[in-house]
């Protein structure tokens, strides 16, 4: 009786302990929104992106000092006339399939990102051809020496120059892929996506992390888990706040600012401040038509924004919120107070007069508010209410989302279902540097929405593509910057961090921009 | 009999057709680009123009119509744009979730509701009675998600006995099934049982006032017998109509509980395609529930010649 009493209670001991390890070998995540679309080179949307990190490896990496390092390459030259580059990938590295990645999957792989990402089709201008001399090799010819290769390459952000076999970087750019075979940390299962529901990555045994500690998407990608589950049909926020609190899920990507308290007293959970460089606000004029296709109406405008009311509305939580001068992020290579001051030193006295000044007609300035985004609903309402105190009048338009994407790409007048004023807001690097930041440009149609038409602006970006010294790339950006506010590109509201909220047994979150789930371990909580 | 369902089955197709303009002229009138959401925010223009075009929507509004209908009379209810899979596939994926919480919700409805609405009726003016008109003015006016919360509040984090959130299939076993079902259920079920035990107590009130209810009394029948076989069966035709409005009514309202509860079915479906203008998927959904619709409408036209003999087709 004893024996069969120690038998069955080893058992259930096993059992249990089984199931627990079991569970610490699934990491269960909340994503910020829901994954459908697979391809992160057809799409410059966030979940693609971080799909594509899972999935996808790069061939350099940006560290969370926004510095580029290798990930793929091992080593790298540049002749002296800076027009040729040669790279060499490291040993081992091969598809999920077992096929090795070869040089040719890298060239078709940059070839695909650059038809689609605006970095990449900069970058695309430069090149005269590129080649693989070896298996593990490849080489990229210029035209004219250009000042930000390994930038482009190592893109932390949409659209991520991930490399992808041969055979699938052939699709035509304008078509999305069928076949989701990488050499990254994760193997994406097809067969157990559900869009809407969950999509399921397993540990990519045979990968082969690099030596160098984790840092953004640089350095060694280990993967402690043996699976990760992203719970796609989690999106009410209060819901996945009581998730987490009750250990259902391991980590919420970005809870609710209106969580933030809850989640700091709830026991068991931790919020962590992994990307500090965060994101930032703005809203963008439309240039083409009245009232902002007047510049001094523009300041005028730029000059009734201050930033801090905008974060204090949206955000809330003073520790969540920076003000920020500069268009391009703060505390990287590139931020600056430079031309600034329209808004930064500003007052609504001053935006009165600029207002008055300008010649303003009364012309009602038209400003699409989604009601279902939740990240940002509230920046359109700040602006009505400081463009009325200014002497603007607003006309201020309740629609969701999709219709704001879909009426922003209209060219049309407002009366005619075009526009004047959107918010939205961008992650760190997507607008870090002048060639990445989609709002920083003057080519009039060519240009992201509101097309500002600026030839100065553009010799300045151009120039800042073909420099190839830090000082003078500084100075340039400078001056990009400072000529934007000139004529009012737009007006960037202040930035902000959305800390991950995850279990307190859930450790080693990479510090960095991007949503990554590498170097994660689950220790039991 | 035959021929009355033969007739209803055939009615649907002209009422379907309806739909069909109808969700398809409505979706293209309403503001909104698929284009620009799949592309991302940081697509240009041309970038979702390209995008506008490889969906077909660059074409007349006339042609688009005419293709679609063309693949619904196949049988093919087209592809989703979004989630590039057979529009079918997705309603089969989303399917279970809603039907399995839609069926519980009705069953818990009906097996609280009728001996409730019953027992009211008749302690008519007592004090069950008015707790049970009381909690059915309750019943109607709290919003599914405030009970929601509160039910998740209690029963979850403070009790800990069920999910807070999910669904597991039934081929994952019963018991998780049930587990992760019986909260989104309880929540959706409240404002039924309010609306159906008030019916039923009305109807069984009505026929408790009747002659043959003094007969039977007067025989000396005892009173469950009474009240179950003579009152409710009399009194089942108008809440057999509740119970029906009520299954038509159930498909909408899953929305806010599936959210709540991150349960994957069609209602959770249905707002993420309208918000992405998922075209296909959005016709594809609204297709579906206007045959269950249809359907359930049936089975409840056929349901009262047999609650009721003196009706016949």
């Amino acid at each position: 009786m004893r024996a069969l009493l120690a038998y069955v209670a080893t058992a259930v001991a096993a059992a249990v302990s089984f199931g627990v390890s079991a569970q610490d070998k699934v990491l269960r995540v909340v994503p910020h929104s829901n994954l459908n679309i697979l391809d992160p080179i057809w799409t410059t949307q966030y979940m693609a992106r971080n799909h594509g990190y899972m999935v996808y490896d790069t061939l350099f990496g940006t560290d969370e000092k926004s510095r580029v390092q290798p990930q793929m390459v091992d080593k790298w030259s540049v002749s002296p006339d800076q027009r040729l580059w040669s790279f060499t990938l490291r040993p081992g590295l091969q598809f999920h399939d077992g096929a090795p990645v070869t040089g040719e999957d890298v060239i078709a792989s940059l070839a695909r990102w650059g038809k689609r990402d605006a970095m990449g089709q900069k970058l695309m201008t430069f090149v005269e051809r590129m080649d693989a001399p070896a298996q593990n090799q490849f080489r990229i010819f210029l035209r004219e020496a250009c000042g930000f290769v390994l930038e482009a390459l190592g893109k932390p952000s949409s659209n991520v120059p991930f490399i992808m076999p041969k055979r699938v970087a052939e699709t035509p750019a304008d078509k999305q892929i069928e076949d989701y075979v990488g050499s990254g940390p994760y193997i994406f299962k097809r067969d157990e996506f559900k869009p809407g529901d969950k999509a399921v990555y397993l540990k990519n045994a045979k990968y082969q992390p690099r030596k160098e500690a984790p840092s953004g998407t640089a350095g060694g990608k280990h993967v402690y888990v043996e699976r990760v589950e992203w719970n796609l049909a989690l999106r009410d926020a209060q819901s996945q706040v009581n998730a987490l609190a009750k250990g259902e899920v391991d980590a919420l990507e970005r809870p609710a600012f209106e969580s933030y308290e809850q989640l700091k007293a709830a026991p068991g959970v931790v919020l962590i401040n992994k990307d500090p460089l965060g994101f930032q606000y703005m809203c963008r004029f439309n240039h083409l038509h009245p009232p902002f296709n007047n510049p001094k109406v523009r300041q005028a405008a730029l000059a009734a924004m201050p930033q801090e009311p905008f974060l204090r509305a949206q955000v809330g939580v003073k520790e969540l919120y920076r003000p920020c001068a500069s268009m391009f992020t703060c505390n990287t290579p590139y931020g600056s107070a430079k031309g600034s001051e329209i808004q930064s030193k500003s007052s609504m006295k001053k935006a009165q007069e600029l207002l008055k000044a300008s010649g303003y007609d009364g012309t009602p300035v038209l400003i699409m508010k989604p009601t279902d985004l939740a990240a940002i609903q509230k920046l359109p309402d700040v602006a009505a209410q400081l463009l009325r105190q200014a002497g603007f009048k607003v006309d201020l338009q309740a629609m969701d989302w999709n219709s704001v994407v879909s009426r922003r790409a209209k060219k049309e007048p407002p009366s005619q279902g075009g526009w004047n004023i959107f918010c939205t807001a961008w992650v760190a690097p997507d607008i870090w540097n002048p060639l990445s930041n989609a709002a920083i440009g003057g080519a009039g149609e060519k240009s992201w929405f509101g097309w500002p038409t600026d030839a100065e602006l553009e010799k300045l970006r151009d120039d800042f593509a073909r420099a190839t010294e830090e000082p003078k790339k500084k100075a340039l950006a400078e001056a990009i910057q400072a000529r934007a506010f000139e004529i009012g590109t737009h007006a960037p509201l202040g930035e902000y961090v959305n800390p991950l909220a995850t279990r307190k047994g859930v450790t080693g979150w990479v510090i960095g921009p991007g949503d990554i789930y590498w170097n994660v371990k689950k220790n039991g909580d | 009999m035959y021929s009355f369902v033969l007739k209803r089955l055939l009615a649907t197709i002209p009422v379907l057709l309806v739909v069909a303009v109808l969700v398809f002229s409505l979706l293209r009138l309403t503001p909104g680009d698929p284009a620009a959401i799949m592309a991302g925010d940081a697509a240009n223009a041309e970038q979702i123009e390209r995008i506008r075009a490889g969906l077909g929507l660059d074409k007349p509004i006339v042609v688009q119509f005419s293709l679609w209908l063309a693949r619904v009379a196949r049988g093919d209810l087209g592809e989703s744009f979004y989630f590039r899979i057979k529009v079918a596939d997705l309603i089969g994926q989303r399917l279970e979730p809603t039907l399995a919480l839609a069926t519980l919700t009705i069953l818990l409805a009906v097996l609280v509701s009728i001996p409730l609405g019953v027992a009211a009726a008749w302690r008519f003016g007592g004090w069950f009675d008015r707790a049970l008109m009381g909690f059915s003015v309750m019943g109607f006016s709290v919003p599914v998600f405030v009970l929601a919360y509160l039910l998740i509040w209690l029963v979850s984090l403070k009790l800990g006995w069920l999910p807070v959130q999910g669904y597991r299939r039934l081929s994952e076993g019963l018991l998780p099934f049930l587990q992760h079902l019986i909260l989104p259920a309880i929540t959706l079920s409240v404002i039924y049982i309010a609306l159906i035990a008030r019916v039923t107590r009305a109807s069984v009130l009505e026929a408790l006032g009747e002659d043959y209810i003094r007969t039977a009394r007067a025989k000396g029948l005892p009173e469950f017998h009474v009240l179950v076989r003579h009152a409710l069966a009399n009194a089942a035709v108008p809440i057999a109509t509740v119970i029906g409005i009520g299954i038509a009514i159930l498909i909408g309202g899953v929305v806010v509980t599936e959210s709540v509860y991150a349960i994957p079915g069609l209602g959770r479906l249905t707002v993420d395609a309208v918000l992405a203008r998922d075209f296909p998927t959005i016709q594809g959904v609204i297709l579906f529930f206007s045959v269950v619709y249809v359907l359930v409408n049936l089975l409840i036209d056929i349901s009262y010649v047999f609650l009721d003999p003196r009706i016949r087709y």
